[in-house]
């Protein structure tokens, strides 16, 4: 992934800026061609286009290869490549519209609860022998609480300021952190503890189209939601009171942004458990590219992220003979990443 | 024409402002002095309508402020705050930018008229060299300018400054009082607050002196800042320096050391 950290020329215009905005959708498609053609059963990605341009009409295939190409492709990959997406999409969109609500770029989407409150329920859920849907449900539900759990405290103790919202989030994780530890050492050591530990890794590979049929236009809705968010979380990382001062609605904007970056959030626990330092690094590598400015900065991250996830599922499934959990894999190329991008990410820290 | 009257406001139970009364109209530049903790920066938020006042109104065009939308407040008065770092490194194109938001609205890109104005008041602050500098980066003075920018990319007739002058070398302040001085005469109502009495005596039209929640005094700076005036806002004793044709320069402390004369 080092390849894409272009330090951005100061005052790059014309076409070289255009060409930024291009990086970030254009690696998001090659990475889903390198994700739906790699596997147990790699294609060449050629291959993976003559396939898609047959199931457009375009071109002639001949009916056998057409229906084991289908199998492979629209049957087993494509699930786990949409879910890469919309997942790594939702992490990287909200990791960034709360770097900008909370003015702090260290800021990531678990910042309010949501990860910790997802992970304990499902947890609960799988102690409790449910189904997976069950899991996923309870998940989404339990991440939807632990928010709003926190958002209550800072409205109830702090007129709903950020510091307080910060706060509020930090309890409630905490609070949902040892409900997580209780179930664990509740469950059985034998078969739901290691259910839940794996859970919590984080994986693409329970996913199948149904689950995200459902998932998918929530997710897609959160998303441009955020994404045209970003001119006012612009005006609102300079301030509470500059903001209102530019006309900028303050709370209903940030009560707003708070929905749907949870919303995303949480189904992201649901569809593919905890996976971590997306929603952190993404938006550093974002910005790189194509400056702070959220407007422009949403929908990089968005598709950055999506490349992210796509090429760190990639790597997950087909570096051992056995699947990695994705997790382990995006901390694992998450952290060098960051550490790449600080010298330049820290200029515009004070 | 921006008004209030008789503006109470407390925090928790502690008065701040107990029947302040202040005005703005296009084409003047209004000091307000006060102490520290004196509520002049609260003042200000009261009459852009960030806080809401206990008692008292606040009206514009003789309408009162809260019957106007926060889009429709910003294109009447823009707020510069005291100048600060920002935690991403906009550009000051992109942070002048912001002032277009009331005119647009949220969710519509800048379109070429709004890049107009832009660059219209960028160049006429004399930044435009920056513009593509990231705000973060450039020194305070040029900071304050990108902030005094975007409030004129808001083309609001009222300017309301917080501190302008504070955090910024001499050079900067002398500067910086000229180019407010300038937008005054160009047709703008400027009001700011400042810590330092003597900026006043050369460039404001009219000083409102801000002590015990009210207003101690509101008029020309020669009636209004006087010695005895100085030592109600900040306890100490001063004199008045004059130049030879009479014309009130500076004030200097005669406390605590030999009282000398001019």
């Amino acid at each position: 992934m080092a390849e894409i950290v272009l330090p951005r020329p100061p005052g790059a215009a014309g076409p070289l800026r255009l060409a930024t905005l291009l990086v970030a959708p254009a690696l998001a498609l090659a990475a889903a061609l390198l994700a739906l053609s790699l596997g147990r059963y790699p294609l060449p990605a050629t291959e993976t286009l003559r396939f898609l341009a047959a199931a457009a009409g375009l071109v002639e295939m001949e009916p056998e290869r057409y229906a084991l190409l289908h199998n492979l492709i629209v049957e087993i990959r494509l699930p786990r490549v949409l879910a890469a997406i919309l997942v790594g999409a939702s992490l990287s969109v909200s990791g960034a519209a709360y770097q900008a609500l909370f003015r702090n770029p260290l800021v990531s989407p678990g910042l309010l609860g949501v990860l910790a409150g997802a992970s304990a329920g499902a947890a609960l859920g799988i102690l409790l022998g449910g189904s997976w849907l069950f899991v996923q449900t309870a998940a989404f539900l339990t991440g939807l609480t632990a928010v709003g759990i926190g958002v209550g405290i800072a409205h109830l103790f702090g007129g709903g300021s950020l510091v307080m919202l910060i706060l509020g989030g930090i309890l409630s994780g905490a609070l949902f952190m040892s409900l997580l530890s209780m179930v664990k050492y509740v469950a059985d050591p034998y078969n739901q503890l290691p259910a839940i530990v794996y859970w919590l890794m984080g994986s693409l590979g329970q996913v199948n189209l149904t689950d995200m049929a459902w998932a998918a236009i929530p997710m897609s809705v959160g998303i441009v939601v955020l994404c045209f968010m970003g001119r006012a979380l612009d005006a609102l990382s300079m301030g509470d009171d500059e903001a209102r001062a530019l006309g900028v609605p303050v709370k209903t904007v940030r009560l707003a942004t708070i929905a749907f970056a949870t919303l995303i959030s949480a189904l992201t626990v649901s569809i593919a458990g905890m996976i971590g330092w997306v929603g952190l690094v993404v938006p550093h590598i974002a910005r790189l590219l194509v400056g702070p400015g959220n407007a422009r900065l949403l929908p990089a991250a968005a598709f950055l992220g999506a490349a992210f996830l796509l090429f760190a599922d990639s790597l997950a499934r087909n570096v051992f003979t056995t699947e990695l959990p994705i997790g382990i894999v995006t901390e694992l190329i998450g952290i060098p990443v960051f550490l790449l991008v600080l010298s330049r990410v820290r200029r515009g820290w004070n | 024409m921006l008004s209030a009257r008789g503006i109470h406001f407390g925090y928790r139970g502690r008065t701040v402002l107990a029947g302040a009364d202040l005005a703005l109209a296009p084409g003047e530049l209004v000091c307000l002095l006060g102490g520290n903790g004196a509520g002049k920066s609260t003042l200000l938020k009261i009459m852009l309508g960030l806080l809401t006042p206990q008692k008292g109104e606040v009206t514009v065009g003789g309408q009162p402020l809260d019957a106007f939308a926060r889009r429709e407040v910003a294109r009447r008065a823009a707020y510069v705050p005291q100048v600060h770092a920002a935690p991403f490194p906009y550009t000051v194109r992109q942070v002048v930018t912001m002032g277009r938001l009331p005119a647009r609205g949220l969710f519509h890109a800048p379109g070429e008229g709004d890049r107009t104005v832009v660059e219209r008041v960028l160049d006429h602050l004399g930044i435009g060299h920056l513009a593509e500098r990231p705000y973060t980066e450039v020194s305070g003075g040029e900071r304050q300018l990108a902030l005094i920018a975007r409030a004129l990319a808001q083309e609001a007739p009222l300017l309301i400054m917080d501190e302008p002058l504070s955090g910024l070398d001499y050079g900067h302040q002398v500067r910086l009082l000229a180019r407010l001085e300038g937008l005054a005469a160009e047709g703008y109502g400027v009001l700011m607050t400042t810590h330092d009495p003597d900026q006043p005596l050369s460039g404001c039209h009219r000083v409102a002196l801000l002590k015990d929640g009210r207003i101690a005094g509101d008029g020309r700076p020669a009636e209004v800042l006087t010695p005895d005036a100085i030592r109600l806002l900040y306890g100490v004793s001063v004199a008045l320096l004059r130049d030879a044709g009479g014309q009130a320069i500076a004030f200097r402390p005669t406390e605590g050391k030999t009282a000398c004369s001019p």
